[in-house]
């Protein structure tokens, strides 16, 4: 792309503030950047970093308390802040347009699909109404969905989040506009489904020369379709480079710490550790006078904290904010922290502590008295069917799926929060019964969990302290002052000052909430941690943080861990062991070194495509699903997996249950496909480029 | 969708049958031998004992329940105590104006109070919206006898546009009944009014907030469009919903409003059925008005469901 023709969008000097009830504050601040012809630019932050209010400032929808305080959005060479809303409406939708987030609440829940796309269609070119019921289809067709017709004459309820989605891409498409902003378009959507979308994007985005705003907090994304980043923190944009170079050598530390935060595909735990970033992003409210990312800052000197940097251009096409690029841009200083270390369990035992069989959750759905009248099959939710599966002492045990695979029912069983409808469990080869009012004490302080949202895990109205005391109190029977002082000690081993005992959850960040909630559940000393999804509500930079934590405790407290997760490359980092599931059964189970080695299954297969790599010079073969995940009530008869399987045999798949088989390597493979054959038909799905 | 139906159907016959059996067991445990109400205290013997025999007051209680459901089920309904008359005829003549009263005021109602909750909703804040809502709030204050009796001295009275007495000759035709019945419906409208709008204001309030409404402004649709094809359709639900169950409530509740104007509706029967402790007569009333409220919700599911898709065409 030429740098050298007029940009399609320029922004310059852009400052947003919203009025709220402290005062005016700044969600973007002196933001500056250019969007040539066919250019996608990817602009990524952690969550408040002031990416969506960009990008409804650049749609001219900011929320009514949004004002642009400062600077000029051009478009075309016109300039868009001076538009008004009559101007603006022979804009919207034909030139500039919006894909949200949340596909579903973004459609009008009563009108047809085919009458959405139809009616912006019918506003922006001088098609009657039945040429525009005709080219709304036809632009279904185009974003690949199959039986267009069909789709175009239901309600967004009756089609799945990734049609949704393909959908709100085909209605921005639909008067080919010269941009297109996307707000974390594929976020809501499970890894395969987004694979699917993104290379849509690609395809449709290029072909046509749409420029794009991408925003997105997932640097994989971002790696995978943008030809330039631009990274936002705390308001401000810190550094904007070419995708190839950003990852190469980020300038900024931010980025470089946003980069160490996420593991790179192939990353694990005992190699390389994440690095994480503490503390975390300013209260917008004061923001300090200084470099913004100062106080998390590892290379910030006393200059950082007075003077706030200029953004500067170190080399043609690269732009950073930060006082010290010169030396970072020359090699003699590194934004990598030091202070993190591998720390590995060598000595693990080969003795089962957690033993699977043939677990069964099936969940009875709404069986009305209309049903049973009409002698109605009764209906199951078949969340997990059939699940053996053992986890070996200290070691960590990942499960990993996409939503709906039953990952969680999984967990809740284990811990009794459900009771399995079928199938035993041991624990140190105590027998779990199902329910668990029936399970002793001694049972629980075994087994404790960890779960996505921290919220709902603790008690608003308590303190920290006393959240943290309870567990002392009333699993291990110690006096209030022994607890006391266990609490100090785990809030140390947490990373939380002291005088958080005081606090209550809603003082606390999301970070700091999860960090209480690991306390708690390690206070007891659990010889078994779930952790249900731990840090998929987190920030990046939080997250790698949290990740660290629960390995150091987990071999402080020589436990076990089964953590789940949809995310595989959180997975492969973390676990020793991963089990790959699919609509309530297990896949594949793998060590975690030989994850990508081949023989895969053909589910983990086309889950390793679908996976965003955070790198540029990771190469993947090209794998996707057809179709969505059936619904749990109807699981595919034979191979769960065969509605959508790219490597199916025929009826075999159909008709019966395939069998377990083990690969030389030690894989355990739950496919038709005997998996000599399977190696030789595989390439690794994964390339890593150094 | 069936199934919804379904279910809903047997939710209302089971609501009828509870409420009869209350009903029922009401008018039992009522003190008062009912045929010294209906022979006088000065009957002898053996007439209240034929009495008795006669309403079949000496079978057990779930016979005479049974016998009872099952006459009015086939429109026998007894005759009056007070007036010695079939109770049917009526009954039918009194919800006929009932009926009247109701679909007047709704078509009062309706388009003024959901207009002034849409206005406000989309003014929020402004002027507009603080007038509607302290003025319908103020309304709501009032008791219908305050209203009613101010409509009548004005509109009956000294402007003399309408009957300030309501009071219609049974089998009255509907466009000669029609002047009387407006000031009634004024009076039960200003009842819904504030209510009505208010919900309707919050409909599309809730509405206006939700991520469909940007997108379709960003379609680039005229503001009327999107306001009235987007966020109406969704907004208007509840209060389509409310308005439809009110109807109910219209056809038996006015018992302040009939009695304030003498409009001979459902709810004056009932205070006379009470007064005149006639039994069979409040018996049947109240069935009718059990009926009425159970068929206005039915009637308010299935438009509910009708205009939301996402139950129509559920998946
Ligand atoms: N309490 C419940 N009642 C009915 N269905 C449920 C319930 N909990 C989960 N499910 C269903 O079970 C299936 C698996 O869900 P879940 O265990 O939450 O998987 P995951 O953690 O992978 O998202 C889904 O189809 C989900 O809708
Ligand atoms: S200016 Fe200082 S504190 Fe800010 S990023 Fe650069 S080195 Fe760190
Ligand atoms: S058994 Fe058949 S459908 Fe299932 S994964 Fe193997 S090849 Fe695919
Ligand atoms: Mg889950």
């Amino acid at each position: 792309m030429s740098d050298k023709t007029a940009p399609v969008l320029a922004i310059q000097d852009l400052t947003v503030g919203y009025q709220t009830r402290n005062g005016i504050i700044e969600a973007v601040r002196d933001v500056s950047l250019e969007i040539r012809k066919g250019q996608t630019y990817g602009l990524v932050g952690e969550s408040g970093s002031g990416k969506s209010t960009l990008a409804l400032a650049v749609m001219r929808y900011l929320s009514a308390n949004g004002e642009v305080r400062k600077g000029s959005i051009t478009f075309n060479d016109r300039d868009l802040l001076d538009m008004s809303t009559n101007e603006l409406r022979q804009v919207w939708g034909k030139e500039i347009s919006l894909v949200p987030q949340d596909p579903f609440s973004s459609l009008n829940p009563s009108i047809k699909i085919g009458e959405q796309l139809a009616e912006a269609l019918r506003q922006h070119t001088n098609l009657n109404a039945g040429e525009a019921a005709t080219q709304s289809v036809d632009l279904l067709k185009d974003v690949r969905i199959a039986d267009p017709e069909n789709v175009a004459d239901k309600y967004p309820h009756q089609i799945s989040g990734g049609m949704q989605q393909r959908v709100m891409i085909a209605m921005a498409l639909s008067t080919e506009p010269n941009l297109l902003v996307l707000d974390e378009p594929t976020t809501a959507l499970d890894v395969t489904t987004e694979a699917a979308v993104l290379d849509l994007f690609r395809e449709l985005v290029y072909e046509r020369q749409t420029s794009a705003l991408y925003v997105t907090h997932n640097l994989g994304v971002v790696a995978g379709i943008s030809d330039r980043v631009a990274v936002l923190y705390a308001s401000e944009l810190v550094e904007d480079a070419p995708t190839k170079d950003l990852f190469a050598q980020p300038l900024h530390p931010y980025t470089r710490g946003l980069l160490d935060s996420v593991p790179r595909l192939g990353q694990r735990k005992d190699e390389r550790p994440l690095q994480g970033i503490p503390g975390s992003i300013p209260g917008l409210q004061q923001l300090p006078t200084g470099c913004v990312y100062a106080d998390r800052c590892p290379l910030a000197i006393d200059i950082c904290f007075d003077e706030r940097p200029p953004l500067d251009t170190p080399v043609e096409g690269r732009r950073v904010r930060c006082h010290r690029w010169p030396e970072i841009l020359s090699g003699e200083i590194d934004a990598r922290r030091a202070d993190v270390e591998a720390i590995a369990v060598e000595d693990y035992s080969s003795q089962p502590l957690l033993d699977l069989d043939d677990v069964e959750v099936h969940y009875p759905v709404g069986q009305s008295l209309v049903d049973t009248v009409r002698r109605e099959e009764p209906q199951v939710v078949k969340a997990v069917d059939g699940v053996d599966l053992t986890v070996g002492t200290r070691r960590t045990l990942g499960i990993v799926g996409e939503s709906g695979s039953g990952k969680t029912s999984l967990a809740r069983a284990i811990i009794g929060l459900v009771a399995r409808t079928g199938g035993e469990i041991e624990l140190l080869d105590m027998a779990l019964p199902p329910e668990l009012n029936t399970r002793g004490k001694d049972v629980l302080r075994h087994l404790q969990i960890v779960f996505q949202n921290p919220d709902e895990a603790l008690n608003p109205y308590m303190t920290v302290g006393e959240i943290l005391r309870r567990p002392f109190v009333n699993l291990l029977d110690e006096s209030r002052q022994a607890a006391d002082e266990k609490v100090a000690e785990l809030l140390q081993a947490v990373r939380l000052p002291a005088e958080y005992t005081e606090r209550r959850p809603p003082q606390l960040s999301g970070g700091e909430k999860q960090r209480v909630a690991i306390a708690r559940a390690f206070a007891a000393n659990p010889d078994l941690m779930l952790a249900d999804e731990p840090v998929s509500a987190l920030d990046v930079s939080v997250q790698a943080s949290v990740l660290n934590l629960l390995n150091e405790l987990q071999i402080e407290n020589a436990s076990t861990t089964l953590f789940i997760s949809h995310d595989i490359g959180v997975v492969a980092y973390l676990s020793d062991e991963i089990a790959v599931m699919y609509l309530g059964n297990l896949m594949e189970v793998t060590d975690a070194d030989q994850l990508f080695d081949v023989p895969y299954h053909p589910y983990t297969e086309a889950l390793l495509s679908a996976v965003p790599a955070p790198d540029p010079s990771v190469k993947k073969e090209r794998i996707r699903l057809e179709g969505d995940i059936p619904s749990a009530i109807d699981v595919p008869t034979g191979c769960p997996f065969h509605t959508r399987c790219p490597r199916f045999l025929g009826d075999v798949c159909v008709d019966e249950k395939p069998p377990w088989q083990t690969a030389p390597n030690g894989k355990r493979i739950y496919c038709h496909i005997p998996v000599e054959e399977l190696m030789d038909i595989q390439k690794p799905v994964v390339k890593f480029e150094e | 969708m069936l199934r919804y139906l379904l279910r809903r159907m047997g939710f209302l016959a089971l609501t009828i049958i509870v409420t009869s059996l209350i009903i029922f067991t009401i008018a039992q445990v009522l003190p008062g031998d009912v045929c010294r109400v209906i022979l006088g205290r000065e009957v002898g013997d053996q007439a209240l004992a034929d009495c008795r025999e006669d309403l079949g007051l000496d079978d057990p209680l779930v016979v005479r329940y049974v016998t009872w459901l099952s006459d009015f089920a086939q429109g026998d309904w007894g005759t009056s105590y007070s007036t010695r008359t079939e109770i049917r005829p009526q009954v039918m003549d009194r919800l006929r104006n009932s009926m009247m009263l109701a679909a007047v005021t709704l078509v009062i109602a309706v388009p003024i109070s959901t207009l002034l909750g849409v206005i406000a909703g989309f003014n929020e804040g402004k002027p507009v919206d603080n007038v509607i809502s302290i003025s319908s709030l103020a309304v709501v204050g009032l008791p219908e006898f305050v209203t009613g009796i101010f409509l009548i001295e004005i509109f009956g009275h000294w402007l003399g546009w309408f009957p300030p007495n309501s009071s219609i000759r049974a089998g009255t035709s509907f466009q000669e009944a029609l002047p009387s019945l407006i000031l009634p419906a004024f009076t039960a409208t200003f009842v819904l009014l504030a209510y009505v709008a208010r919900l309707t204001r919050a409909g599309v309030l809730e509405e206006l907030k939700r991520p469909y409404v940007r997108t379709a402004a960003l379609k680039g649709l005229p503001r009327a469009t999107v306001m009235i094809k987007h966020v109406l359709r969704n907004a208007l639900l509840p209060t389509i919903t409310v308005l439809a169950i009110s109807f109910g409530w219209l056809i038996s509740g006015l018992i302040v409003i009939e009695n304030v104007f003498n409009y001979p509706g459902l709810g004056r029967l009932m205070t006379f059925a009470i007064d005149r402790r006639d039994l069979p007569l409040l018996q049947a009333v109240t069935m009718l008005t059990v009926i009425g409220f159970a068929a206005a919700n039915l009637g308010a599911d299935l438009l509910y469901a009708y205009l939301n898709p996402r139950i129509r065409v559920g998946e």
